[in-house]
């Protein structure tokens, strides 16, 4: 069912629907960018659409609603051992894009799939309600279409943003509830609502079908061996990234009080791969990025059958070393000729 | 509908440690309480609050008994080794595929280990020892560092009288007992009946694995009749945390113990 909306009217229903969750959006950060005088967008909880920055793309995407940077898992106190609480009491609302859509289905295969089901991450995800974003065009870095992701009907509510108002495709009963009672005081526009998608993007990619471990031996994770920095950003910018190392937290100098957390890790930064002892794996950033490369090209892909990339193009804006990892999946296929070649 | 209730895989239980063998200085056996299915191969995540958790094979199973080799060599283990019997630590577990006696039964067994990397495998021996008639020949070669490394020093004794032991030692002098030298010296000269049908357990080093296996098959075992054991760095166990995967396979799940064809794809 459709509607269209004024700004009011959609404060109206994000109002409604905040009594029973909690509301994430991309949110301005003034002054909080990487850059002096710079914003930073990212995801907070907002309490109407005046809070959130529906016109330009976050730098980071919705995923620490559902996997937060650091998450206490219990307390311990001496013998005993206490499941933290769940850190939010509502279900959540997530508003998001097209990509960050498809992104949630790795999320889920990740935590849910890939072994036994992640209880955290489980009673984080439960009671999730998405609000699609419409894409009418894709920004400069953005590759869904050629990733497949630039389309979704897996929502609850699709939205388009214009100048006069909000365009809603509503699918959800709560919210059909909610607006029908408001169509009912007042006068509510209804009418048939596509959510935008986009068809084109100006940055192309094209994964090789014929990608296989073999790409390891290319020369091209030579120049990344020197460009990259391993500062990790590519990773927990990244959508479908959900690696995390476990950390313990103490309270007192006895050590007998505190809490194993689990945070974010990243394969680019040192000390993913360390082994007691002294070992590690990898210690060459080019290997590196040939891990996540393939990771997110072949590896996953191998697993479920459908790449884990989905095109939003955060890595590429956020590189301090404006590495472009578009451009690294585009250079597959010479790297697959290269390796070939060499027998 | 009943509501689906998951595990919560990352709380621990607390195991009481029954004995402590020491082999070296920096290598005891825990031996702790565990009541539960486990395989030789397998692992529990240890872990001590405030100094956090390390994977660590299963080296011995017995009578709701688990023996846990530990080396210490990290913050984890260091702290370990402040605990003795009675005391208690927490575990969880156990996870990955572990050894599957089924594979090597009726078949000659050859077990290559180097190091700490006999207490994954060392259920497995422990098995053939106990059980001769359910195998043919059988031959172990062990590696370690000097005299003073060699782990289950009282094992070595027992599986002496019931199959061809080689220990070799890197440095030292050569007694009756051991001889000085690596792992894959002894491969080309090992006496089977059949290499076709023979089969193979590789355990230790990166670089000791991969020499090992390179001699075994030149010696003329099968890529299918090889097994490696692999060690990564673990947060979680059950597949989530991302640490251990190699390529498209996860050594908590998919491993630690891999056949040779798909462990010779993997590229870390």
């Amino acid at each position: 069912m459709g509607y269209k909306l004024n700004e009011r009217e959609f404060n109206q229903l994000l109002g409604e629907l905040s009594e029973k969750y909690l509301i994430y959006a991309p949110k301005v950060f003034v002054g909080k960018g990487r850059f002096s005088d710079t914003d930073c967008i990212r995801y907070d909880k907002v309490k109407n659409v005046e809070d959130m920055e529906l016109s330009l793309k976050s730098q980071y995407s919705f995923k620490e609603v559902l996997n937060p940077v650091s998450e206490t898992l219990f307390y311990f106190t001496e013998d005993s051992v206490k499941e933290a609480d769940m850190p939010r009491n509502k279900g959540a609302i997530i508003f998001l894009r097209s990509c960050d859509l498809h992104a949630v289905e790795r999320m889920d295969e990740m935590y849910l799939n890939n072994g036994p089901k992640d209880y955290y991450y489980k009673r984080l995800r439960d009671n999730i309600h998405f609000v699609l974003i419409g894409c009418s065009k894709a920004f400069d870095s953005c590759f869904c279409v050629d990733m497949g992701t630039n389309k979704s009907d897996n929502y609850d509510i699709g939205l388009n943003v214009r100048e006069d108002g909000y365009e809603l495709d509503v699918k959800w009963d709560e919210a059909k509830d909610i607006l029908g009672k408001m169509a009912k005081e007042n006068s509510l526009k209804e009418e048939d609502v596509t959510v935008d998608f986009v068809k084109e993007t100006t940055t192309r990619v094209s994964i090789p079908k014929n990608l296989s471990y073999d790409v390891s031996k290319s020369k091209i994770w030579e120049e990344y061996a020197g460009r990259c920095i391993n500062c990790g950003r590519c990773n927990f910018v990244c959508p479908t990234c959900t690696c995390f190392t476990m950390q313990d937290v103490y309270y007192d100098a006895n050590g007998k009080v505190g809490e194993r957390r689990r945070v974010w890790a990243s394969c680019m930064v040192d000390g993913y791969t360390d082994v007691a002892g002294g070992g590690s794996y990898r210690k060459n950033n080019g290997e590196r990025m040939r891990f996540k490369t393939l990771h997110k090209a072949l590896d996953y892909r191998n697993r479920t059958g459908y790449n884990m990339c989905v095109g939003c193009g955060r890595c590429d804006d956020i590189c301090p070393e404006y590495i472009s990892f578009s451009n690294i999946l585009n250079k597959l296929d010479t790297a697959m000729k290269e390796v070939s070649a060499n027998g | 509908m009943a509501k689906e209730v998951t595990k919560n895989e990352y709380v621990p239980f607390l195991s009481e440690i029954k004995e402590v063998i020491k082999h070296t200085d920096i290598e005891y056996t825990f031996r702790m309480t565990y009541e539960g299915d486990v395989k030789p191969g397998q692992f529990f995540e240890v872990s001590i609050p405030k100094y956090g958790e390390a994977p660590i094979s299963v080296s011995g199973i017995k009578d709701g008994l688990i023996d846990l080799t530990i080396r210490r060599v990290g913050k984890v283990t260091n702290e370990v080794f402040e605990h003795y019997e009675g005391d208690k630590l927490f575990l969880r577990g156990p996870y990955g595929n572990g050894f599957d006696v089924e594979e090597y039964k009726d078949k000659e067994l050859v077990v290559v280990a180097g190091g700490t990397g006999v207490s994954p495998v060392r259920g497995v021996i422990q098995y053939f020892a106990d059980h001769d008639n359910q195998r043919k020949d059988m031959t172990i070669i062990t590696g370690f560092k000097s005299d003073k490394d060699i782990l289950f020093k009282k094992d070595f004794e027992y599986w002496r009288q019931k199959m061809n032991v080689i220990l070799t030692l890197d440095a030292g002098i050569e007694t009756k007992d051991h001889k000085i030298g690596l792992v894959t010296q002894y491969i080309p000269d090992l006496k089977l009946a059949d290499v076709e049908k023979a089969v193979a357990i590789v355990v230790g080093p990166p670089a000791m694995m991969r020499f090992s296996v390179k001699a075994l098959l030149e010696r003329g075992f099968k890529e299918e009749n090889i097994w490696i054991s692999q060690e990564r760095k673990m947060c979680c166990g059950i597949g989530k945390c991302g640490h251990c995967r190699i390529g498209d396979k996860y050594v908590c799940l998919d491993g630690p113990v891999f056949n040779y064809t798909q462990g010779k794809n993997l590229v870390d």
